[in-house]
């Protein structure tokens, strides 16, 4: 009962932040209310929320992936290879996209758990390899006409935008996943206690191949995405974005070490982030003072979680 | 010299110890008695600055002292040994022993030779041989303890509280230990000491305290209890003889192993288990009880040998293999090899055997909290609910969840190492009943174990372990601890 009520706090607590940001910035500008910026802020919000889901499940196992920008871009470009009108169907370019991602992923994991290195370096090697091979594939420039099949992808459904549908997905599956499956269950066993879990008899390499795949296989969608609604294949897109995704998973009380967290957590996570994002480029702070800010708001939450868990 | 005033502490709303006063005496070995859950450790803990009083005061050189941290109270010559094992697994020994207060020369760099000479006459008072520029995790549990005694020694300390030190010692160090401490008691340290072996404390201390529930039962001059009166006054109530009467076990070979090796840990291990029976693993500390069960359940694989079941050979790679063919083990190194501490009791116990309560890759969360409760109930684990992490839970009832996780899978052979290590004696008894109950179930059961009374009560047979080889199998009806110790110690 002490953590869930621990959990609930830091749930309340965290959407008490989100809300007094939302609030300060409804006061301060009145854009920021309006139905079209909330979709906008849905729609930004999506791509580093799939990530962030994704990446979940690779730090409840006690792993780390640095190569989500990197994968994301690959994936762009695949899919925006197979995307040209007329050449296939809109099935097929997805797929690419996906499955690049998931290769990515499934490499990572083998690396970790066949090869025992460590989860840090094997995806910052992975971070520079799926750059190169983007920039590789796109010849160093972006690859553009897609069908408006795909580029369909961005755009709305029922008024909603499909982006921020594919989110919803997305973390509706994870968290039903995480709270019903064996498998999710091994997974925070993984995490908590890896040698333990292991003479319990969970077969922990498996889980954490399935972990890093996965995460590999979201990042392929984030990156078809993203290519959707820029419209091309961009082999310098998703710089950085790993840090924005991890960040929003720490943020929502994930434990770096592993065995604790939520995708609940991660969704508001992933809220704050949007919230500030968008609420700075309102608000015209300057994107150098942006940087700042964000790293000082990141540090900040989660600094009072733990100083919370603590007391 | 140290007091306790009217200390308390709160857990979570749950008060963990009532106000409490007891005065400790330089020159003075002062053991607090009690079950798991009693207290003991959480005062240790507020007297060494780990946690701060709910209520109540430290007194200290008769005056009132505020220690913050573990740090605060080293500064003012108060060191603990822990219960819960923390060395730095990839620092070496001797950078171990002194953590902390590493010897420097000028510039503030660390004097490596003044630093070696330390360790290595810090282990010589503990009349240990461990090498001093070995890798703490290359350590067994038992040397690991050694070092872990050594450090505290080697803050020059005033005082030094032992949580339970002998845990994972053999008899033969536990001696040395012995010796240690009466050479501290002359020089005037005061020690506070804990322990659930009945014959040390009437060894070792001049004062005892019992603790039961928190609240102090008393304190009174060692010579003034035996034994009968001590656990009379810990449990509160008489205890009959806390080993149970073994029965005869069938003839039915269960497990056998031939031939098993793994240089240079053990080699040509052979032995049976039967239905019905209980064999016992004795052996001295490093003699490799340990990595034998180890390998028979797939931890750490032999590299040759059989290992058969029911008739069957088995080919055991991994945990995995072994649950899946009916073997299962319940680790000594519980907190290593044991719990998953963020989850809760009821997920601890059902990790083991997920797939009995899932239906297709869902987990069936009715029949998951039905088999726990079942199994909290059964293993008499005290717990607020089935959802409370296990890390919260005293050293018995997690040793008991993890008993109802191995039994969850219904398992024939049971492996057990060191399966009553750091628990009281009400937390033993029960788990020295379920073993014969298993038994009479027609289960196997290889028990690994150093305590020698719990060997030759319960077992049927002992397997004697010298340095990797068998050395003897006695019939434990025949047989006494002379006998098992000449087997056991090195020709």
């Amino acid at each position: 009962m002490l953590t869930l009520d621990r959990n609930l706090l830091h749930r309340f607590g965290l959407l008490l932040v989100i809300l007094l940001v939302g609030l300060f910035l409804s006061l301060s500008d009145d854009i920021f209310m309006s139905v079209a910026n909330l979709t906008n802020v849905a729609r930004q919000v999506s791509i580093n929320g799939i990530l962030a889901v994704g990446v979940t499940f690779v730090l409840l196992t006690g792993g780390v992936d640095l190569s989500l920008g990197s994968v994301v871009a690959l994936s762009g470009v695949a899919c925006a290879t197979f995307a040209h009108p007329g050449d296939h169907s809109v099935f097929v370019p997805i797929a690419v996209g996906l499955l690049t991602g998931a290769a990515c992923g499934l490499v990572n994991g083998t690396l970790v758990t066949l090869g025992g290195v460590a989860p840090f370096i094997v995806t910052l090697g992975m971070m520079t390899i799926a750059r190169g091979l983007a920039l590789i594939f796109s010849g160093g420039r972006p690859v553009a006409d897609m069908s408006n099949e795909l580029t369909a992808l961005a755009g709305d459904l029922f008024g909603i935008p499909i982006p921020m549908l594919c989110f919803a997905g997305v973390a509706a599956a994870a968290w039903f996943f995480l709270s019903n499956f064996r498998l999710g269950r091994h997974i925070y066993a993984v995490g908590g206690n890896e040698n333990a879990a292991r003479a319990a008899g969970v077969p922990v390499e498996q889980v954490k191949l399935f972990a890093y795949g996965l995460c590999g296989l979201l990042a392929g969608l984030a990156g078809v995405v993203l290519a959707a609604r820029i419209t091309t294949g961009q082999p310098n897109a998703g710089q950085a974005y790993e840090l924005d995704a991890i960040a929003a998973v720490v943020i929502g009380g994930t434990s770096l070490a592993g065995g604790v967290g939520t995708i609940t957590g991660t969704l508001l996570g992933v809220l704050l982030i949007g919230v500030i994002n968008n609420g700075l480029d309102l608000q015209g702070v300057s994107s150098y003072y942006q940087a700042v800010i964000k790293g000082v708001i990141i540090v900040g939450a989660v600094w009072l979680d733990r100083r919370q868990a603590r007391s | 010299m140290l007091r306790a005033l009217e200390l308390r502490k709160d857990f979570g709303g749950l008060t963990v110890l009532h106000p409490t006063s007891i005065d400790f005496h330089p020159g003075e070995v002062h053991a607090l008695m009690g079950e798991n859950g009693a207290g003991k450790s959480t005062l240790m803990k507020i007297l060494a600055g780990l946690y701060q009083p709910d209520g109540g005061q430290v007194e200290w050189r008769e005056r009132q002292a505020e220690f913050t941290s573990p740090h605060d109270a080293l500064v003012a010559g108060i060191a603990m040994i822990h219960q819960e094992l923390m060395p730095i697994p990839d620092l070496t020994v001797a950078e171990n022993i002194t953590l902390g207060s590493e010897p420097c020369s000028a510039f503030g760099l660390i004097d490596r030779p003044a630093q070696l000479a330390r360790a290595k006459e810090l282990l010589g008072e503990l009349e240990s041989d461990i090498g001093p520029t070995r890798l703490m995790r290359t350590l067994t549990v038992a040397q690991t303890q050694v070092v872990e005694i050594a450090k505290a020694l080697g803050r020059q300390a005033d005082v030094i509280l032992m949580d339970e030190p002998t845990a994972a010692l053999s008899d033969h160090e536990v001696a040395s230990l012995f010796r240690a401490i009466a050479r501290l008691k002359a020089r005037g340290v005061a020690i506070v000491y804990t322990t659930h072996k009945m014959d040390e404390v009437f060894r070792l201390a001049d004062r005892i305290s019992v603790l039961r529930d928190g609240r102090l039962v008393g304190t009174a001059p060692a010579s003034e209890l035996n034994p009968a009166k001590l656990i009379t006054m810990m449990v509160g109530r008489e205890l009959a003889d806390v080993f149970p009467v073994r029965l005869p076990s069938s003839n039915e070979v269960l497990l056998e192993v031939t031939g098993l090796t793994r240089e240079p840990a053990y080699r040509d291990i052979s032995f049976q288990v039967r239905r019905g029976e209980v064999v016992a693993l004795a052996g001295l500390m490093g003699a490799g009880r340990t990595e034998v069960v180890s390998a028979i359940y797939g931890l750490q694989p032999a590299s040759s040998g059989k290992i058969c079941l029911n008739g069957s050979p088995l080919s055991i790679g991994n945990p995995q293999d072994a649950l899946t063919a009916g073997i299962g083990m319940v680790t000594e190194d519980r907190k290593g090899l044991g719990l998953i501490p963020a989850l809760g009791v009821g997920q601890n116990i059902t990790l083991s055997a997920l797939r009995d309560f899932c239906r297709g890759p869902l987990v069936d969360h009715t029949a998951e909290a039905a088999a726990s409760q079942t199994q909290m109930t059964e293993f008499a684990v005290k717990a607020n609910s089935t959802s409370q992490p296990i890390a919260q839970l005293s050293g018995g009832n997690q040793q008991k969840a993890l008993l109802a996780r191995c039994l969850l899978g219904a398992p024939d052979l049971i492996i057990l190492d060191e399966p009553t290590r750091g628990i009281d004696i009400g937390a033993k008894a029960e788990i020295y009943a379920l073993i014969q109950k298993l038994a009479r179930a027609g289960k196997g059961i290889l028990l690994a174990s150093s305590e020698l009374p719990e060997v030759l009560s319960l077992a049927h047979r002992i397997v004697v372990l010298r340095r990797g080889s068998v050395s003897a199998t006695l019939d434990a009806a025949s047989t006494d601890q002379e006998t098992v110790l000449r087997h056991a110690m090195p020709l």
